[in-house]
């Protein structure tokens, strides 16, 4: 990979919740102090990992490390790629190489280990792959607010339950909701790093990154996450691969604002009520560029 | 001001700088530790014919926390599994994360802002500190690093400028005044088998001294 990447990934929630609290009983995250909501840059890896290991069927050298249990998909006996690699070679002795030698594989065989790196146990030294792929934590454009929803249920678990209901057997549950949120993250591409972990080596992993963060959400449809749209994925691509301007000035750029039709007119509920401008007339030298969504 | 000398403005959303004691549940220190500048000017520029050596730490912005609670998964690659993988050209590897889950918690630090001065040494005697101070300046200027710097935690993105040593920011009201910090860490010695040092980080008015990293100040 001969390019740097900095990008801006704007994805929006409609009645879901993107991104619950564990601290907070489930609660769509927030910033305690700006009520903006919060999706963690791990959320997201989540879904790009599941949506990759979905369309790729789980094979090498897009198998995926860090499974969620119901990517089920491991029935066949699949023959790992033979690499120029004798594990049981006497180099043992030298235990760094072949730690080398193992890591190398397992960036080969696994699209997350490549992307995203990981942390190995090598008996040398806790051995961990940076790899090239970075998010933010995404954050939403303006304040959130979380509806809280009481939901009935007309069936209970267990006939002590039923017992106690008197036979009503109906149940209350609680669900959280963000009405309409429009969410902010910023990624970035080290072409340095994805040499180390053989990123792009193959030409399809950039691809294959740029299309799940397009495509994924439509393969994570929950009853908790409403629905849930890419809505901009504006990629600067450097010329160099150490990068021809700070990012945090690429970033910059992309503005979003409340569309003026709609004015002050209330709460933000859709897409629509906003519009994203890309200042791309003066450019930096050696950068590029591209909305791929 | 040596002539390996530089000052760099670093800022961003949130930061992590991990106590080594609460590490489990991570709660960062309250400012950056010299460690972590380090691997910011590392990700910036680095050869392996120098060392960064931090030398002064202002705190540009009121230190402030935030309370995150994430899911995050347990064990580590072990080697023996791709290792058998790959003799029998099959085998199940990948961790079920469901089954494998740990909640943790952190509390970080939002909207950080640091002027780091540091200064590098040269390990190769024969290399001319010029070419380093230049080439690194020239990075920061464009923007360019060999990897995003980052504070603390990968998530964590980091920005940087540089900076103009006759307009250093002034520090926030809050921070006005001596405040101790307690023991901070100062680097991990790779030498001596990854040991920890430690300083008694002092912040006066926003300034924290970094003590020389084998200076008596500094204790392992």
């Amino acid at each position: 990979m001969n390019h740097r990447y900095d990008f801006v990934y704007l994805f929006d929630v409609t009645d879901g919740n993107p991104n619950g609290d564990p601290d907070a009983g489930n609660l769509p995250r927030l910033d305690a102090e700006t009520g903006q909501g919060l999706v963690t840059d791990v959320c997201i890896k989540r879904k790009i990992r599941n949506y990759i290991g979905l369309t790729k069927e789980e094979q090498p050298p897009y198998e995926i490390y860090i499974k969620e249990k119901a990517v089920l998909n491991q029935q066949h006996e699949r023959a790992y790629q033979a690499l120029d690699v004798d594990p049981k070679a006497k180099g043992d002795r030298n235990k760094g190489d072949n730690a080398t030698k193992i890591t190398q594989w397992m960036c080969q065989n696994f699209f997350d280990i490549r992307a995203f790196g990981a942390a190995m146990t090598t008996g040398v030294n806790a051995g961990q792959v940076r790899g090239p792929v970075q998010f933010t934590f995404g954050r939403s454009v303006d304040p959130i607010i979380s509806a809280e929803h009481s939901i009935t249920r007309c069936a209970v678990t267990t006939e002590k339950e039923a017992e106690k209901q008197e036979g009503d057997n109906r149940t209350m549950g609680r669900k959280f909701t963000v009405p309409y949120g429009l969410y902010r993250m910023h990624g970035f591409i080290n072409a340095n790093l994805a040499a180390q972990t053989g990123f792009e080596s193959n030409g399809e992993d950039l691809e294959l990154l740029w299309s799940a963060l397009a495509n994924m959400f439509d393969h994570d449809r929950a009853a908790a996450r409403g629905q849930m749209s890419p809505q901009e994925l504006i990629v600067f691509q450097h010329e160099s691969p150490l990068g021809n301007a700070p990012a945090h000035k690429l970033f910059s750029r992309v503005k979003i604002e409340r569309c003026e039709s709609n004015g002050d007119s209330g709460p933000p509920r859709s897409f629509s009520d906003y519009k994203v401008t890309v200042e791309d007339d003066d450019l930096p030298q050696g950068i590029s560029v591209e909305r791929k969504i | 001001m040596k002539n390996t000398s530089i000052l760099l403005r670093l800022w961003g959303d949130y930061a992590c700088f991990t106590r080594p004691e609460m590490k489990v549940e991570r709660v960062s220190y309250d400012v950056i530790t010299p460690s972590a500048a380090r691997g910011v000017l590392e990700a910036i520029y680095w050869k392996p014919q120098i060392r960064w050596c931090i030398d002064r730490i202002h705190v540009l912005a009121p230190i402030r926390f935030m309370n995150i609670r994430r899911n995050e998964v347990a064990s580590k690659i072990a080697v023996n599994g791709p290792r058998k993988s790959m003799k029998d050209g099959k085998g199940r590897l990948g961790i079920y994360v469901d089954e494998d889950r740990q909640q943790r918690a952190a509390i970080v630090l939002r909207n950080v802002e640091y002027a780091i001065e540091a200064h590098f040494e040269l390990l190769d005697q024969t290399e001319h500190p010029k070419k380093h101070y230049e080439m690194f300046k020239r990075r920061v200027e464009k923007g360019q690093h060999f990897q995003q710097p980052y504070f603390g935690c990968r998530e964590f993105s980091c920005n940087y400028e540089w900076q103009d040593p006759t307009e250093i920011p002034h520090c926030p009201e809050s921070l006005q005044g001596q405040k101790d910090l307690g023991y901070m860490l100062h680097d991990i010695d790779f030498d001596k088998e990854c040991t920890p040092r430690f300083f008694r980080a002092v912040m006066n008015d926003g300034v924290i001294e970094v003590p020389p990293f084998h200076g008596n100040e500094v204790l392992s």
